[in-house]
C-alpha cells in the first residue's frame, strides 16, 4: 500500500528537516562561545555556527513561505514546540567533550555535504539555490572536520581514546540520515530532494576513509536510533527549545 | 595600579640608546620587534598588548552568555559574527605580542594565575538581552575611544593590529546600539530592561579609561614611547561628549544627576566612577570575577588532551617521511 503523501506538506517537512538540523546544530555549536581549546577553535566554531544559523534563515525561511501561513524563519524557529521540529537526533546531541562536538559535527558534514550537492540540483529552483550557497559554506565544513579528526583520532593515546569513545557514542545516531520515510520518498521521486539511499555509498565511503586515516575502528553492531525527522526526539532538545525560545516566548509582543 | 609594575623597570639602558630611540619615536618612526628598544618599552607593551589580548577572550563570555537566547536568528548570526571578531581580535594581539619575545600560552598561563589582568567591565553580568545592547554600544563604543588613538602607536606590529581591529570595532558598536534602538522604543518591559542596563552599565563603562590621569604615574612615559596617546582623563570626556547625545536619542537618562553640559569647556560635566569598586574589581573582587576566571581556567584544562593530541599528530608527521626512508 502506498502511502498517499500531499506534496506541499512534504516539501514543507523536507525544508524544515534541513533548517531543524541546521538551526539545531548551530544552536549546540554556538554553546561553545569563549570555551573552545584553542582560540582558533573558538573562531572557527562561531564561524560554523554563523554559517548553519544563516542556513536556517534561508531553509526555514523558505518553509514558512511555501507554507503560505505567514509563518517566517522566526516563528518556525521560536514559536514550535519539539514535537514539530524535524531534525536529525544527532544533531540534539549535547556537546560533550570537544572530541564529542568535532565527531558530531563530522558524521553530519560527511551527509550534509553530498546532501547539498544533490539539492543544488532539485527541480525546484529555490531549493537548488540555497543549497549552492549552503554548499560551499558546508565543503569547508567538512575539510576542516574531517582534518581534525584525523588530527586527533591519530595524535596522543588520550586524544586517540576520545575520539574513538566519541565515535561509539554517536555512531547510533547516523543510521536516520540515511533511512528514508514517505516523505523523502516522495521528495526524491519528484526529483525535489536527492534519494537518501544513494547517499548511503557517498556517506560510507567518505567516513571510512578518514575513520581509517583517524586509526579509528568502526563500531559494531546495525542498531539505529530515529525518530528526530517524525518529531520525537531526546529529552535533551526541549532544553534547547527553552533557552532558545525564551525570550520571543516571554515577551510575545515584543519586536527585536 | 600597572603603574607600580612599571616603575621598577625604570631601566638601566645607555642614555645615548634611550636618547636616539625617543628620537625615532618622536620623529614618528616604526619601531619594529628585531629592532632595540629599552627593555621598559618591552615589558610595558607585553604587559598593555596581552592584557588588551586577553580582554578580547574574556569579553567573549558576557556575550557569549545571550548567543544561546538571542531572540531571533538575525540577532543571532550577527552576535556570533561579533564574537568571532573578538576572537579574531585577541588572535591578532597575542601575534603582535609574540613578536616581543612572550607565547601566547605565557600570556594565558599569567593570566590564569592571576598575574596579568582583563578589562575590568568583563567581571559585570550580561542580566537582560538589553544588556547585548549596552555591551556593544557602550563598551565597544569605549573600546574604539581608547583603540582609534592606538592606530598610531610606535609599535609597528601592534599599531597594524589596532588598524586592523578598528576596522571592526564600529560594526560591534552600530550593532549594540541598533539592539538598544529597538529595546527603548519597543514595549514597556523592553524600555525597562533599556533603562536597566544603562544604569548598570554607565559606571563601569567609565572606568573603562582607568584612573584619573593625576592618579597614573607612568602615564608620561607610555606616553612619550607612544605607546599611550592619550591621558584617561581625556578619552574618558570624549567618550562621555559622544555619549548622551545618543542616550537622549534613545530616550534614556544617564544615572548622573550631575551630568550637565558646560559649555565653556564645550563638554560635559559628570560625575567619577566609583574608583573604589574599580579596585576591587581588579583585585578579583567585581560580580564574575570568579567565573570568568574559571570558565577561561576550565577550557584551558579540558582542552589539554586536545592541544597535546595536535602536537602529537604534528610530530608523527615530522618523523614519518624520515621513517620511510
Ligand atoms: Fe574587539
Ligand atoms: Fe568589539
Amino acid at each position: 500500500m502506498g502511502a498517499v503523501v500531499d506534496m506541499d506538506a512534504a516539501l514543507f517537512a523536507g525544508l524544515c528537516r534541513l533548517g531543524d538540523s541546521t538551526l539545531v546544530l548551530g544552536h549546540r555549536v554556538s554553546e561553545w562561545c569563549g570555551h573552545a581549546p584553542v582560540l582558533e577553535e573558538d573562531i572557527a566554531l562561531a564561524n560554523t555556527a554563523l554559517d548553519l544559523i544563516g542556513q536556517t534563515q534561508m531553509w526555514l525561511g523558505l518553509a514558512g513561505e511555501m507554507e503560505g501561513k505567514a509563518r517566517n524563519a522566526d516563528a518556525l524557529a521560536f514559536h514550535r514546540d519539539v514535537w514539530e521540529f524535524r531534525n536529525l537526533l544527532l544533531v540534539e546531541r549535547p556537546n560533550g567533550d570537544f572530541g564529542h562536538t568535532l565527531m558530531r559535527q563530522f558524521l553530519f558534514d560527511a551527509w550534509h555535504q553530498p546532501m547539498l550537492t544533490g539539492l543544488a540540483q532539485s527541480r525546484d529552483a529555490r531549493v537548488a539555490e540555497i543549497a549552492a550557497k549552503a554548499g560551499k559554506e558546508v565543503a569547508y565544513h567538512l575539510e576542516r572536520s574531517a582534518d581534525l579528526v584525523i588530527r586527533l583520532g591519530d595524535g596522543s593515546d588520550e586524544s586517540h581514546a576520545r575520539m574513538q569513545v566519541a565515535l561509539d557514542t554517536l555512531w547510533p545516531y547516523t543510521g536516520e540520515m540515511m533511512t528514508p520515510d514517505a516523505t523523502d520518498t516522495a521528495l526524491a521521486d519528484a526529483g525535489i530532494m536527492p534519494d537518501l539511499v544513494g547517499l548511503q555509498a557517498t556517506w560510507d565511503g567518505l567516513v571510512r576513509d578518514v575513520l581509517a586515516e583517524a586509526t579509528l575502528a568502526i563500531p559494531d553492531g546495525g542498531f539505529m536510533h530515529k525518530g528526530g525527522k517524525q518529531g520525537q526526539h531526546s529529552e535533551h532538545l526541549g532544553h534547547m527549545l527553552a533557552t532558545m525560545q525564551f525570550l520571543p516566548r516571554a515577551y510575545p509582543d515584543a519586536t527585536w | 595600579m600597572y603603574a607600580q609594575m612599571v616603575k621598577s623597570e625604570a631601566t638601566q639602558d645607555d642614555p645615548e640608546a634611550l636618547a636616539a630611540f625617543q628620537a625615532r619615536i618622536d620623529a614618528g618612526e616604526k619601531i619594529e620587534p628585531k629592532e632595540w628598544m629599552p627593555e621598559g618599552y618591552r615589558k610595558t607593551l607585553i604587559r598593555q598588548i596581552g592584557q588588551h589580548a586577553h580582554s578580547e577572550i574574556v569579553g567573549q563570555l558576557p556575550e557569549g552568555n545571550w548567543i544561546t537566547r538571542a531572540p531571533t536568528l538575525e540577532r543571532k548570526a550577527i552576535l556570533l559574527a561579533k564574537v568571532q571578531d573578538e576572537a579574531g581580535h585577541g588572535l591578532y594581539l597575542y601575534c603582535a605580542a609574540e613578536t616581543l619575545g612572550v607565547s601566547r600560552d605565557e600570556l594565558t598561563e599569567a593570566l590564569l594565575a592571576g598575574k596579568m589582568k582583563y578589562s575590568s567591565i568583563f567581571n559585570y553580568p550580561t542580566l537582560t538581552w538589553a544588556d547585548i545592547g549596552a555591551v556593544g554600544w557602550l563598551v565597544d563604543g569605549a573600546a574604539i575611544m581608547n583603540q582609534v588613538p592606538l592606530q598610531r602607536t610606535s609599535f609597528g606590529p601592534y599599531s597594524r593590529a589596532m588598524i586592523r581591529i578598528c576596522k571592526e570595532e564600529s560594526f560591534h558598536q552600530r550593532q549594540g546600539f541598533d539592539i538598544m534602538r529597538k529595546m527603548a522604543n519597543g514595549t514597556k518591559a523592553q524600555r525597562h530592561m533599556a533603562q536597566d542596563a544603562l544604569n548598570r552599565f554607565w559606571y563601569p563603562s567609565l572606568m573603562m579609561f582607568g584612573p584619573s590621569d593625576k592618579d597614573s604615574v607612568h602615564s608620561a612615559q607610555s606616553m612619550a614611547w607612544k605607546i599611550k596617546m592619550n591621558t584617561n582623563d581625556e578619552l574618558r570626556q570624549k567618550f562621555v561628549d559622544q555619549t548622551v547625545p545618543q542616550a537622549e536619542y534613545l530616550g534614556l537618562t544617564v544615572p548622573d544627576p550631575d551630568l550637565r553640559w558646560n559649555a565653556e569647556k564645550g563638554g560635559y560635566d559628570f560625575s567619577e566612577p566609583d574608583w573604589t569598586e574599580f579596585f576591587e574589581v581588579l583585585k578579583g573582587n567585581g560580580p564574575c570575577n570568579a567565573e570568568r576566571l574559571a570558565a577561561r581556567q576550565k577550557a584551558w584544562d579540558d582542552g589539554a588532551w586536545v592541544r597535546d593530541g595536535l602536537m602529537a599528530h604534528a610530530a608523527k608527521q615530522r618523523s614519518a617521511p624520515i621513517a620511510a626512508e
